[in-house]
């Protein structure tokens, strides 16, 4: 089952570690804050997440320095 | 027995300390987002943890060795309260002060995805507070304290921290500091 | 200043206002007896779950931007209760921060009609079974707002806030924050309001336009709210006309031709370059054949967002006036979110360099590379609407981009020819 990796963007710092942690799904504007690589409908928020991808994006939650990362159904 | 505890309470105290000093280093590497050569990001990140933790285990064991030490005889309430110590009380209680500070930042830090990024923050700022304290408990308290090699690495700490704090402040310290600055000029 | 439409309505208790002058049908500052005599009782004890059916039947949508159908939200916000028995019960508020400079309709209507919008307000809030009322507006618009809820037993309950003079303090978002205690700051969009709003309640947020028909609906019914506008798009909408002659709100049927609201305000349409339709974060325009309404196809109508017509003279720089209005927007930031923080600065640079004349070919290739980064990066729309903006500049003012780039503009202040 594919997830939703949610970016709060109030609360994002562009600190890069989901980036490193997630290269496939997310890359970096001019000014560090990720961008999703291949948004589903347009969606820059919500970046989808394969079963390969899960646990990466599990760290990316937990080592988010400012919380700014869930992961959904 | 006692001799071996006494040498394992002052062996694993700078352990513990010079352990701190790198937590400090790599939390400040962290804090700019920048990636250490050939370490990236999220492994600065989680070495800066696990150091930590560390750090926290050989303090534990400085304090359970002399707690079990008869000549120190540390008890329960010099470990969480400070200044009431038999021996040396000014420079035990910055021990205890320093251990009490990363009690609170080391819980904090593990259960920071249940209190919010705010209290999180605010509590670990304590770490730029509890670090020379604990500096400063080791050459006023420790039996090795005054001595050459010890003040030799004191000092080289305190260079290194002190440098890492100056660019900490400085305007150029996040990694992207620059290129934000110059979109908004 | 203000202008209504001078025919006088015919009322009836039992019909309603007959024409397109509804909203302001009680005349200029109404009083409750002035309301009361042009609309009748409000039936607010026949209010109950049943009417969501009878606002789905009426096609009412959102005047305050998004035009979303009004009778998901109030619905959505009432069916969170079925589901959980301890849920609590929701609150409703009534927005009236319009943040858009280009926009007065709502000052206007909260103003001359604000028991029109506290009925709206009450019956919206029988609906769902709301226990919290509120009206959020800004300082102009409060004294008449607290007259009105002095003048009425059943609106005592009813708590007036206010909004700080900001473009994005009416942002749904933010509205509850505000209230709530916090900044006028949108949050992370993430959960709904209508199942987790001002303190953890359902919230229902409608502008104070919308509340005002759905006042009307409750007394009259769809089918009358249904006898103006089109299929498409029922009922009347306000407008706030600016930019050529006095400023103006004007109260206009769904679906209406641009060209003929213009004329309607009285402005010589030869004079008319393009019209900023929908506000800052709405488009520009022409020619003037466009329907307003908002749904429809693309080519031949264009969204009125909140209701915004701004006219641009052929004299004017339309990349000019843009410029000027990014630029604004960029300042008007929250400030939370980093794309919006420093990508909406940076294409305010980049569009000022094409309005001030510099001939860089490069720089509508960097303005729409920098649109890429902005797009859907936010936790509000301010990115969004100001792209949008952008985008229908670019295009509307084609052909002056061309000359900016030749230096050959012959509208702007002379600088690049």
């Amino acid at each position: 089952m594919n997830k939703k990796l949610h970016i709060d963007w109030t609360r994002c710092d562009g600190r890069g570690l989901c980036t490193e942690l997630l290269p496939a799904v997310l890359g970096r504007d001019d000014w560090g804050y990720p961008v999703v690589r291949h948004p589903r409908n347009g969606d820059g928020t919500n970046a989808t997440i394969g079963p390969d991808e899960a646990q990466a994006a599990r760290d990316a939650v937990k080592l988010c320095p400012k919380l700014a990362l869930v992961l959904q159904a | 027995m006692d001799s071996a505890l006494w040498a394992l309470g002052r062996v694993s105290g700078i352990v513990s300390l010079a352990m701190l000093t790198v937590t400090v280093l790599l939390g400040i590497v962290n804090r700019s987002g920048r990636p250490l050569p050939a370490v990236p990001r999220f492994s600065v990140a989680l070495i800066h943890r696990n150091i930590s933790l560390l750090a926290t285990l050989f303090l534990l064991m400085h304090i359970g060795s002399l707690m079990l030490d008869s000549y120190a005889k540390l008890n329960l309430v010099d470990v969480f309260v400070p200044f009431l110590g038999s021996f040396k009380p000014f420079w035990q209680g910055l021990g205890t002060v320093a251990f009490d500070l990363l009690v609170a930042v080391v819980l904090t830090g593990l259960l920071r995805h249940r209190l919010g990024q705010r209290t999180f923050r605010a509590v670990h700022w304590f770490a730029y507070a509890m670090w020379p304290i604990a500096l400063a408990h080791s050459i006023g308290n420790g039996t090795n304290g005054t001595e050459r090699w010890f003040l030799a690495l004191a000092a080289g700490s305190v260079v290194a921290v002190g440098g890492a704090l100056a660019w900490r402040l400085s305007s150029n310290f996040l990694e992207n500091a620059k290129i934000r600055q110059r979109s908004l000029s | 200043m203000t202008h209504m439409t001078s025919q006088m309505p015919v009322t009836s208790q039992h019909l309603g206002p007959s024409g397109n002058n509804r909203l302001f049908a009680a005349g200029s500052n109404a009083t409750l007896a002035d309301h009361e005599r042009a609309y009748g009782p409000l039936p607010e004890h026949c209010i109950d779950a049943t009417f969501i059916g009878v606002l789905e039947q009426s096609g009412l949508t959102g005047r305050g931007g998004a035009a979303f159908a009004s009778w998901r939200k109030v619905s959505a916000t009432g069916q969170g209760r079925d589901g959980a028995l301890l849920r609590s019960r929701p609150v409703v508020i009534a927005n009236g921060a319009e943040g858009e400079p280009l926009s007065f309709k709502d000052k206007t209507l909260l103003l001359h009609a604000p028991h029109l919008v506290l009925d709206g307000l009450l019956v919206a809030a029988r609906s769902v079974s709301a226990s919290s009322l509120y009206v959020y507006t800004t300082a102009v618009a409060m004294p008449a707002v607290e007259a009105a809820i002095a003048e009425r037993r059943d609106a005592r309950r009813i708590q007036v806030i206010e909004a700080p003079e900001t473009f994005i303090s009416g942002q749904a978002s933010a509205v509850v924050n505000a209230i709530g205690g916090g900044n006028a700051l949108p949050l992370d969009n993430r959960r709904r309001l209508s199942d987790s709003g001002l303190k953890g309640r359902p919230t229902l947020v409608l502008n104070v336009e919308t509340l005002s028909h759905v006042a009307l609906i409750a007394r009259y019914g769809a089918q009358w709210f249904r006898s103006a506008g089109s299929d498409r798009d029922p009922g009347t909408r306000l407008v706030s006309v600016s930019g050529r002659g006095a400023d103006q709100v004007l109260e206009v049927a769904g679906d209406e031709g641009l060209g003929f609201v213009l004329a309607h305000a009285g402005i010589d349409l030869s004079g008319v370059q393009a019209v900023l339709v929908g506000g800052y974060h709405g488009r520009w325009v022409k020619p003037l054949d466009y329907r307003l309404t908002p749904s429809g196809p693309a080519g031949q109508t264009v969204r009125p967002g909140a209701g915004v017509l701004h006219v641009l003279s052929t004299g004017q720089c339309g990349l000019e006036a843009t410029a000027w209005i990014v630029e604004y927007l960029a300042g008007q930031s929250a400030r939370q979110c980093g794309p919006c923080v420093f990508g909406l600065p940076a294409m305010a640079k980049v569009l000022a360099a094409i309005a001030g004349g510099d001939r860089n070919p490069k720089l509508v290739g960097e303005l729409e590379r920098l649109g890429t980064l902005v797009a859907r990066r936010g936790a509000c729309h301010h990115p969004d609407g100001t792209l949008q903006l952008i985008q229908s500049a670019l295009e509307i003012f084609s052909e002056d981009v061309g000359a900016h780039l030749t230096g050959n503009c012959t509208r702007m202040g002379g600088r690049a020819a």
